[in-house]
């Protein structure tokens, strides 16, 4: 019984520990872009990055068939929808990085931009995993799409701010 | 520029510049993820013991003071000479 229990949780371990070789590079990328950091300086998307895996580590042995890299990425969205309100609600205590590619967008535009398109994610699972209705995150992916392939003049960080207050 | 060209141009400024995974990624999400599961056991234990003394406890009560026995009356006395 003990040598059964000790031989699954070895398996159980490899198994994770090959998950996060082959997801982690991904899911950073995906972080690092929902947070607008620089590429080689991102300790909001490390953080953002550490607790969904930690989170997938813990709830392992109970998805049952379900895809664990799916169930992280769900992790890392809504907790970085729920991370927005409090860094760039009323008083933004964080500025995104300029040499970002996605700088110029506010934090729910880059969310669902990056949920849509780096991802993948069909549209009607976005709206059910952020809670609003489909044709709102179809125009926001519309409009975040026209303001990075053309940006505006003038600098837009402080409009795209207030813009996505808010929300 | 239809849909699919412009989807394709926003993919390749996302998939510019991958970052650098760090290599002691799996150490700390074993030690969060570790710390995480000893957390929902325990919660889990505690939730099962408090249960088991309420149960315990409730039948202690129920035993001692038998609830649904019929109070003796405070009103009439009893019937005896019919």
């Amino acid at each position: 019984m003990g040598q059964r229990h000790a031989a699954q949780s070895a398996r159980r371990a490899a198994e994770f520990e090959a998950f996060v070789a082959g997801a982690g590079g991904r899911l950073l990328h995906t972080a690092t872009l929902l947070t607008a950091e620089a590429p080689e300086d991102n300790p909001r998307a490390r953080r953002l990055l550490t607790l969904a895996l930690a989170h997938t580590y813990a709830c392992w042995d109970r998805l049952r068939g379900e895809d664990p890299y799916d169930r992280a990425r769900q992790y890392l969205a809504t907790r970085f929808a729920r991370g927005v309100w409090h860094h760039y609600g009323a008083f933004p205590r964080l500025r995104s990085h300029p040499g970002a590619p996605l700088a110029r967008l506010g934090p729910q535009e880059r969310l669902v931009l990056v949920l849509r398109l780096y991802e993948g994610v069909a549209e009607q699972q976005v709206a059910a995993l952020l809670g609003m209705p489909m044709e709102r995150v179809h125009a926001i992916c519309d409009r975040a799409t026209a303001t990075l392939l053309h940006p505006p003049r003038r600098p837009a960080t402080a409009s795209v701010g207030a813009k996505v207050a808010p929300s | 520029m239809n849909r699919a060209e412009r989807e394709t141009a926003v993919r390749r400024i996302m998939e510019r510049t991958p970052p650098r995974v760090p290599p002691d990624l799996h150490a700390d999400v074993l030690r969060r993820g570790g710390r995480m599961l000893r957390r929902r056991v325990l919660a889990r234990r505690l939730m099962w013991l408090l249960l088991f003394a309420a149960t315990v406890a409730f039948v202690v009560w129920a035993v001692t003071a038998r609830p649904w026995v019929e109070p003796p009356s405070q009103t009439t006395p009893p019937l005896t000479s019919w």
